[in-house]
């Protein structure tokens, strides 16, 4: 029944608009088959850049953000300073655009003429997600932290375990499991905005479209591109979907 | 009691949000005994099991371990827990290791020792528990006497002198209790200092050395089993006893 009324809702809106008398511009401009295979080669090796900025960043950012969750969960007096750094840096980090981060690092830090500090505009852009993407994910794993029950760290402290111990070999695995679905929603998030360091003239998949299209005044890169990064994360969206749902069964069965 | 006191808890006082938890506590521990704590929820038992193990910090008096004043700002806090051990409530294991891991975890981690050593060591103590096949298992997979007991070899992987008992088996099923009131009497007759909060009345006259009644974060009476259940002096421990009698639990 979902399926027949699922082909029957899609029939109609898919007749409705290649009806409209405006079908044919709007193929000519977004759906072209010569302009496909003109901008296609461009928009894919573009794309593939994105992909490995995407790999490149998510790493460092999964690794970073635990770092500075930890630090922030650490309790204590001695541990005052750290974790005023940490919250600071996640305050100031989410509360700025991350176009602006981009911008700011991207162009502002090679105007410097510093030595030894790297100009490239690929290594600013990545470097301005990561900083972005650690501050928020940062916080995904505070909440994973914090959703792991006190009697834990307690019953961590009491076998000797340092703070810091506790957390690493206790308290952050279980931290970790908690909030795999939020992490992989970040996932999607910064695959997406990978393409935002075409600001600063990187040419990946988007760029290629940008630049095709202000060559041509044709649109069809910029779906080529569209359609690329669905390729991704819808993939990663129906995993994520899976993950959870499979997650809640298991937690079920446990509690019975 | 036998020699000098193992633990000595002086004039202990600690408090939550103006809320007074103890007041005033004094308690000694000799080589050997064990001291039973009963009183109804919210007396403060489980607070000073918590406070002597350093995991709540006290508002003031000090606790003494061995003539060791562990309680000042000198003395590190792990190095003390790791002499030792205490057994929760709620059995607290951790949900993502196996049963070995569960033990090994801390003579591992904080003592040193390589897997191998720690797994023999973790594996012999699981064999006297009657534990052995559950090695390898994960928490989940276990009743919830397994678990507890479980939980009291963990604690005694690292070869405590004291070992601090949290109302241990009120969150079992009650055919579950009996298999880990034997390990406790286990403990006591391979000499092993205990200071154990517990509900289990029948238990505590036959196990303590002696008897501590709390009420409202104070002891207002301690003596042998017998002076405290057949004997009290106190009106407060009447009243207590009366009710666990009518209860049926004594």
């Amino acid at each position: 029944m979902a399926f027949a009324s699922t082909v029957v809702f899609v029939g109609l809106a898919g007749w409705y608009a290649l009806s409209s008398e405006t079908w044919p511009v709007v193929q000519r401009q977004f759906f072209s088959w010569f302009h496909f295979t003109q901008v296609w080669p461009e928009v894919v090796s573009g794309f593939w850049l994105d992909v490995r900025l995407f790999l490149v960043a998510e790493v460092l950012i999964l690794v970073i953000s635990l770092a500075i969750a930890m630090v922030r969960s650490l309790r204590g007096p001695a541990f005052f300073p750290l974790r005023v750094l940490a919250v600071t840096f996640i305050d100031l980090i989410r509360g700025v655009p991350l176009i602006l981060l981009i911008l700011l690092l991207g162009f502002g830090i090679p105007a410097l003429q510093l030595r030894g500090v790297p100009s490239g505009a690929l290594f600013w852009g990545v470097t301005a997600l990561v900083i972005s993407y650690s501050a928020y994910t940062a916080e995904v794993y505070r909440a994973g932290i914090d959703s792991v029950h006190e009697s834990q760290r307690m019953s961590a402290r009491s076998i000797g375990l340092t703070q810091v111990q506790a957390l690493r070999h206790v308290i952050v695995p279980q931290a970790v499991r908690n909030v795999v679905p939020a992490l992989l929603n970040g996932f999607v998030s910064l695959q997406k905005d990978v393409a935002l360091v075409f600001v600063l003239g990187v040419r990946e998949g988007v760029r290629e479209a940008q630049i095709y299209n202000a060559r041509t005044f044709n649109y069809t890169g910029y779906i080529v591109a569209a359609v690329l990064f669905l390729v991704v994360s819808v993939p990663v969206a129906r995993f994520t979907d899976w993950y959870t749902e499979r997650d809640r069964h298991r937690r079920q069965a446990m509690s019975t | 009691m036998t020699g000098a006191p193992k633990l000595e808890i002086r004039s202990v006082s600690k408090a939550f949000d103006g809320k007074v938890v103890l007041a005033d506590v004094d308690l000694s521990v000799g080589l050997h005994d064990v001291v039973c704590l009963i009183g109804s929820s919210g007396s403060g038992k489980s607070t000073l099991l918590k406070c002597v193990n350093l995991l709540v910090p006290i508002d003031g008096g000090e606790i003494v371990l061995d003539g060791v004043s562990v309680t000042s700002a000198q003395v590190n806090p792990n190095t003390v827990r790791q002499s030792m051990g205490i057994v929760f409530q709620s059995f607290n294991l951790f949900p993502h290791m196996s049963v070995i891991d569960n033990i090994t975890l801390g003579p591992r981690k904080v003592h040193g020792l390589g897997r191998p050593e720690a797994d023999d060591k973790a594996r012999a103590l699981l064999d006297q528990f009657g534990l052995l096949d559950k090695a390898d298992d994960y928490p989940d997979r276990l009743s919830g006497g397994q678990q507890q007991r479980v939980a009291i070899v963990r604690a005694l992987a690292a070869e405590p002198e004291l070992m601090l008992l949290d109302e241990v088996t009120s969150a079992l099923d009650p055919e579950l209790v009996a298999e880990v009131l034997n390990v406790i009497r286990g403990l006591k007759e391979r000499g092993m200092t205990m200071l154990i909060a517990t509900h289990e009345m029948g238990f505590a006259r036959d196990v303590a050395d002696r008897v501590c009644f709390l009420d409202a974060g104070r002891i207002l009476e301690h003596g042998t089993p017998e002076q405290i259940f057949t004997a009290p002096q106190q009106p407060r421990t009447r009243q207590f006893l009366q009710r666990i009698v009518e209860a049926g639990r004594l």
